[in-house]
Parts: structure tokens; sequence; C-alpha cells
């Protein structure tokens, strides 16, 4: 990486990408940083996801999409190390507040991983979990919301003639649209997908960005990916990440037609990556 | 050079088939005087009157080992569960020597704090006329034990992926939640190949047992009456034992034996179902 | 479509709260505690009544060290220990003396020599399981028919150790053959590359790494031969003196404990015996778990 391609800082600085007043703001995000030990992996990023879009993150690989992905349903918890400060709004109420329950916020938001990590239980006991959790029991309803979460996630057909299948016994792609299956099961707003994509061929991936853009009509999905044109395909939104800055952020055909900052344009026309 | 290398890994087959060839070369002469049937049924021990019947000792056996490995099998798996899920590295550096402790201390120092200790306490807390009994002997047989339970199962829950854990608070489930319904199933057969490793020790104890059983060679007459196993009718008599009877006590060595490795099997096949899982 | 709750709310107390969850948590702290109390009602009861058996006082009321406990011949009056104590050394010095290297060369031929898929070591590997598996009494009864009885020892020392060192090969087997497995390829291949043969590479170099796994299951090894009484009394005997030749009666620490317990005459020597066996295990698994440090530092 060519260092006159960094250099623009303070040239065009990251402009604030505002919501249109049609639509609501689903994450108001504010001054956050978040540090691993000493490492500053996110600097002072400031944005606003809008609700039921597509908002894609892009950049080179550790420049801090997927921390920040991880940040917005509290995953990054489980690293001791790991401090935020800033503040992350949503729907108005900041999910860092001490008085947030954080399993009702997983809840809320939900996480597609980028290795689906089916659990080694039955199609049918995977997807029941997530209701199960928050007390549904009654065997009907269990019914009803596992046959409408694997419709909803195109795989019904494929596996209906036996769900007492082990989840483990199903294709790679299968398995990860078991696994966003099993996030729409807990009736989410928010679907977070941290390249949902990378470990699967491409006709698994096309049948995921096909449901990707089925989704949306319902929910808000943010979504981390390595592959540019898949960012052109399926997103609203897109916001480019270098190094823990958020550089740039705007409807992803102007973005990509005509990038305001030096280093989104090297980034999209390959001159680094 | 290379030859003394192989015959020392063959030392074990040696050793193994020495065994078999002398418990079974000294025993069958005593099956042929004495019906394996009887023996194995026969529901009375009289040596001086040539009554061979080992049925009060195969029950005895059986029934500490069950009352131990149900005692020891829950604290023992949670404990696990605890030092792996819910404990931090401070707890777990005084935990971890403390379970290798227990492991190590010798038999007969387990039954000598059994029989000074837990026996006149039974005693006196059940207003017995005698402490020894299948209470104590389950009791202090559960503690032998739970090191073996704990150790296993920690291990077979440290080796769960931890992507499971992920995948399960990212639907919203609370940590414990996760534990109960993901993590510990995912452990089920490592943790069930430690249970049957338990029952295999506890099957096999004989110093700790004789100290506070009781060892009455009848049939067993309740929980707080003593019995005798397999192990101690071998231990206790083999000083004295002359002939015909000692010949009895060979012969319960090769029911034990063929016992022992029964269990071991089974342990050797839940092993090899969680390699191909 | 947000049909489970019908709040917005992500604050606490807007779900009921997670009551198994708490309980589930409660449960597993008790089963822990319950572990530690067991632990420390054995070793507080055994030190507590132990411990004042090492001293007395004389008549003119001031404390002394009891050393007769630790007199060299034992007779009913000072109850020694002490012969105990060096038979159970030359016990287990005999026993790992043929175990050890068995166990070692072994484990040296299953993971430098065999075929990885070979029949062999299928055969060994179930056998010496069957052998880890055996009840201490069936080693005792085969003890005695073979070494006592059809070799002719007598009860002996000889006896009792190789009927030890029977009873740890397998685990020093075993655990050679994975400390050997752990070490990485490329340490071989470098020695072979520089024209070492194979035999001087596996003891030069690969063994000397394996070492700490080895030494590892050595002490746990001993600690299961100071331990062991079912599978002594009737190969190396209970004489209470100590042996001078192997193919003398004697009997160790634990079997002593045993017999003074049986006797029930002296009990408070029992408990000065228990103390001791505590503090040898306590120091046997202190070192052992230093030896294992030192293999993950160098792993």
């Amino acid at each position: 990486m060519n260092d006159s391609m960094l250099k623009e800082k303070g040239s065009v600085a990251a402009e604030a990408f505002h919501v249109e007043s049609s639509q609501n703001v689903k994450f108001r995000i504010s001054n956050m940083d978040l540090h691993y030990g000493t490492f500053h992996a996110l600097k002072n990023i400031n944005m606003e996801v809008p609700e039921q879009m597509v908002t894609a993150f892009i950049g080179p690989s550790g420049c801090g999409k997927s921390t920040l992905l991880k940040s917005l349903n509290r995953m990054n918890d489980l690293i001791p190390e790991c401090k935020i400060t800033g503040e992350i709004l949503l729907d108005g109420q900041n999910i860092y507040d001490p008085s947030t329950d954080v399993n009702l916020l997983r809840k809320r938001v939900g996480m597609v991983f980028q290795k689906p990590n089916p659990f080694p239980m039955s199609i049918y006991d995977n997807i029941a979990y997530g209701p199960r959790t928050h007390g549904i029991r009654s065997r009907a309803k269990l019914d009803e919301i596992v046959e409408k979460s694997l419709t909803d996630a195109a795989l019904f057909e494929e596996v209906k003639d036996d769900l007492n299948k082990s989840a483990m016994s199903i294709s790679g792609g299968q398995q990860q649209r078991l696994c966003i299956a099993r996030c729409l099961a807990v009736e989410p707003d928010v679907i977070l997908m941290d390249e949902p994509t990378s470990a699967l061929d491409p006709i698994s991936t096309s049948r995921i960005e096909d449901l990707v853009l089925d989704l949306k009509k319902q929910y808000t999905i943010i979504i981390v990916t390595h592959n540019m044109q898949q960012a052109t395909r399926i997103s609203d939104i897109t916001a480019f990440f270098l190094l823990g800055d958020m550089i740039e952020m705007a409807p992803t055909a102007n973005l990509f037609a005509n990038p305001k900052d030096r280093r989104t344009e090297n980034y999209i026309t390959g001159r680094f990556g | 050079m290379r030859g003394i290398f192989l015959f020392s890994a063959c030392v074990c087959i040696i050793a193994v088939a020495m065994i078999c060839i002398f418990l079974f070369a000294n025993g069958i002469p005593f099956f042929r005087k004495f019906s394996l049937w009887s023996f194995l049924t026969g529901q009375q021990w009289s040596p001086l009157r040539e009554i061979f019947g080992i049925m009060p000792m195969i029950i005895g056996s059986f029934y500490i080992t069950i009352g131990a490995v149900l005692l020891a099998s829950p604290i023992g798996i949670l404990t696990a569960v605890f030092m792996t899920y819910f404990s931090n590295e401070g707890i777990n550096r005084f935990m971890k020597p403390s379970v290798a402790l227990l492991a190590g201390i010798p038999s007969v120092v387990y039954g000598f704090f059994g029989m000074m200790l837990l026996v006149p306490l039974t005693k006196d807390l059940l207003n017995l006329s005698s402490g020894k009994c299948v209470l104590v002997a389950s009791v202090l047989l559960a503690i032998m034990v739970l090191p073996t339970i704990i150790q296993t199962s920690a291990a077979a829950l440290s080796a769960v992926p931890s992507n499971y854990y992920e995948g399960s608070l990212a639907l919203g489930a609370t940590h414990e939640y996760s534990v109960l319904h993901v993590m510990i199933p995912a452990a089920r057969p490592g943790i069930l190949s430690g249970v049957v490793l338990g029952i295999g020790r506890a099957i096999g104890e004989t110093t700790a047992v004789i100290m506070v059983a009781g060892n009455q060679a009848r049939m067993p007459q309740g929980i707080t009456k003593g019995i005798r196993t397999l192990t101690v009718n071998i231990m206790m008599e083999m000083g004295y034992a002359a002939d015909v009877h000692r010949d009895s006590l060979i012969a319960t060595g090769v029911v034990l034996f063929v016992i022992v490795l029964c269990i071991n099997s089974i342990f050797s096949y839940i092993n090899r179902r969680r390699v191909i899982q | 479509m947000k049909s489970i709750d019908k709040s917005n709310s992500i604050r606490k107390g807007s779900a009921p709260p997670h009551t198994g969850s708490i309980a589930f948590k409660f449960v597993t702290y008790l089963c822990a505690a319950l572990t530690i109390f067991a632990l420390a009602s054995i070793v507080i009861y055994i030190f507590v009544q132990g411990i004042p058996n090492f001293f007395f006082y004389d008549e003119s009321g001031a404390l002394h060290f009891k050393s007769s406990l630790f007199d060299l011949k034992y007779t009913t009056d000072n109850v020694s220990m002490f012969h105990a104590i060096l038979n159970t050394v030359y016990m287990t010095a005999l026993a790992l003396l043929i175990s050890v290297p068995l166990g070692v060369f072994g484990g040296i031929y299953l993971a430098e020599y065999a075929k990885p898929d070979s029949k062999l070591v299928k055969v060994v590997r179930v056998t010496s399981e069957t052998l880890a598996g055996l009840p201490s009494i069936i080693y005792g009864l085969f003890g005695m028919l073979f070494f006592v009885n059809a070799i002719g020892w007598g009860f002996s020392l000889l006896a009792g150790a190789f009927t030890l060192a029977i009873m740890v090969l397998p685990v020093i087997l075993r655990q050679t053959e994975e400390s050997l497995l752990s070490v990485p390829r490329s340490y071989r291949e470098g020695s072979l590359a520089l024209g070492a043969g194979k035999l001087r590479t596996t003891m030069r170099i690969v063994l000397p790494v394996a070492t700490p796994g080895i030494l590892a299951a050595v002490l746990l090894s001993i600690g299961r031969i100071v331990g062991e009484t079912a599978a002594l009394i009737y190969t190396s005997g209970i004489v209470a003196k100590v042996c001078v030749s192997p193919l003398d009666s004697g009997r160790t620490l634990a079997v002593h404990l045993y017999q003074l317990q049986q006797e029930g005459l002296h009990l408070g020597e029992a408990f000065a015996v228990a103390v001791v066996l505590l503090i040898v295990v306590v120091i046997m698994n202190a070192v052992s778990s230093k030896a294992a440090k030192k293999l993950s530092s160098k792993g």
C-alpha cells in the first residue's frame, strides 16, 4: 500500500451521511472509539444506519468493519480487553447503557456468522432453540415458527421431509440458510451479517444474496463484505472503512460511481485491497 | 536395538495374556467341581461347609458402585461445569490442584478416614448398632470417584467448539442457558465415558471398602446394613484360605476380571463413537 | 411480526427474570463447594488427628518430637514407621527400575518404529488400556499366583515390585508414546538430514524433548506405587522389618497403615502414618505439575 494513497487525511473528511427525513434511523453511532488493549481499532465513528435497508461495510482486512458489526449486538463483550467509548443508539436507546438487558438486545439484533455454526442438534431443534430460550413452549406454536422461519430463509422446501435430521448432515450453503432461519425465528428487527457467503460456493452465495434482497423488506440488514461486487449487487448504502476510520458513507450507486475520497477511489479501483 | 523396543512394547500384551492364563488356569479346576451357575447365583457363602455362592457379593459390588456413581456424577459433572464456564483463573488455580490431590490420596487413607470419622458419625446420627454400612461405603467411594468424573468431564467440556456458544449468545440466550442447553449436550459422550471410567474404578476398589462396608457375606439388607463386595471377598480370606476355599477365591477373581473387562469395552465403545461424531 | 414481545424496550427488567439461569448457576457453585468440602474434611481431619502424634510431653511438661517413631527397628513400643518408609523407597525404586525402561522403550517402538496402522499397535493399545483398568486386587492375586508361588520367590519385595511394575507400565507406555508423538517432525528431519541414524535421532534429539511428559507420568506412577495396598499384601507381605535383600518380605507405608488399623491398638501412630502419606502425595503432585508446566512452556 503506497503512502500517498493513505495520506489524504483532512482533505475530504468523513462526510457524515445523514438518513433522509422520510426514513427512520435504526442505529445512531456517535463518537464511538474501540480499543483492544492498547490497539485503537475504531476511531471516532459517527454514522446513521437507516431502517429496512441493506447497509454494507467494506474495506481491506483489519480495517475494523467486523469489529464495528460485533459492537452492534455487543458480542465484543466476550473479549475482556475490549473497551468502547461513545454512544450507540438503537431506536434511541443506548445499547451500552448499564441498564440495558444484553440478552434482549441480542434478541432484537440477530447475527449470522462467517462460518455456518449450526448446533449439533436436529434442524427443528436448531430453529426452535431461540424461541424456546425466550419462553415459547407450545409444540404447535414452535412448529409454526419453524416452518415460517425455514420458508423465509428459502430452505423449507429442501428439508421439510425430515426436520429431525441432524443439522450437521446438510450442505454448507444449506447450513448457512439454516443459521439465517434460526436468526429469523426469534423475530429480530436487525440482522447483522459478517461475511456470510465468504465460506460458500458461488451458487449458494447467489441464493443467499437473493434472500437478503427479500429480507430487507422487513428487516434492517447490515452486511460486512470483502466482495465489492456483492456490495453493489445487494446493498442500498455502503460505508468504506480503512485502518479503524470510517472514510466515506453514501448510497451505494453514488459511492461506487462517484467516490468523494481518494482513498475510497483507490480501494474501489483495486489499487490496494 | 529395535528388537528391544519391540519386545518392550509387547510386554503389555504378554502381561495381559499371563494374567488371563494364570487366573483362568487356577480358576478352572474349581469350576470342574462346582457349577458356574450355582457359583454365580448361590446366595450363601460358607467356605467351611464348601458352599460357595457369590451372588451376595455381586449384588454388594453393584449396590455400592451404583450408589457411589449416582452421588458422584451430578456433583462431579456440575463441578466440571463450574470450573469450565463459571469460575475464573484465580479460582481454578486453586481448584485444579485440589481435584488432583483428591485423585492422588491413597485408598488406605480414604478407608482410614472413613473408618475413623464417617463410620462413628453415621452410627450416632442414624442410631445404628454399627456404622459400617452401604451408605458410608457409597459416600466414601463417591468421594474417591469424584476426581475421575471431574477431570474427564472438564476435558470434554473444554473440547466443545466455542462457536456453538457464540451462536447461542447471538440468539439472545443467557450464558447459563447456553451452557446447559448447548455446551453440556455437545460434551455428552466425553462426560459419559468419564462416568463409565468412574464405575470401573468404583467396582475395583478394595482397601477403602474393606474398612467401612461391614463385610458380612450375606444378601444386602438395606442401606444402613453392611455388605461385602467381590473385591473384599478375595482380600479378606486369601490370607488363610486353603485348597478348595482358595480356588473359590481365585474363581471370584475370574468373575471380577470378566465384569471389569465388560465395563472397559463399554468405555472404549463410547470413546470410539465420540471420535466418529 | 413482533409477536414474541410487544415492548420495544431493551432495558433490564423488560423481560421476566431468567430464574432457571440463576438456579443453575447456584447449583454449579454448590457442587464445586461440596467437592472442596470433601477434600478439606479429609485433609484437615487427618492432619488434626495425626500431627499431635508426632510429639509428646515429658515429665517436666516440655514438648518433644517423637523421634522413636523413626527408629530403625520396629517394636511394639515405638511402633516405628521407619522400616515402612525404607521399604517403600526400596520398592518404588525397584518397580520403576523395571517399568520405566520397559515403558519408555515400548513407547519408542510405538511412536517411532511401528507403522501407523499396524495391527500390533492396536493390540498393544487395547491390552494396555485393559491393564490400566484392572482392580489392584486382581494384580495382587496374579502376583501371588505367579511371582510368589509359580516362580517361587515367596512373599518378597521382588514379587511386589514386579506386580506394581505391571500395574504402572501402561501409564508410562501411553505417556511416552504421546510425548514422543507431540515432538515436531522437523526435529527428526533435521537430525536425519545431517546423516544421524534413526536410533541416534530418537535417543539424542527426540527423547530429551519428550522427557518432561514422561517424567510427569513417572511421578504419577510413584504416587500410585506409594499408595498401593491390595496388590502388596499378598505379594510383598506384611512383615514389619526393613528388607535387606529383594527376596525379603516387608511392608510399605500404605500396608503399614492398613495393618495398624487392622490391629486396632496403635491408632495414634496410624494417624501419623496417614499424615506422612498425605504429605508425600502433596509433594508428588506439586512436583508433577511443575514438570507439566515445563512441558507446556517448551511445547
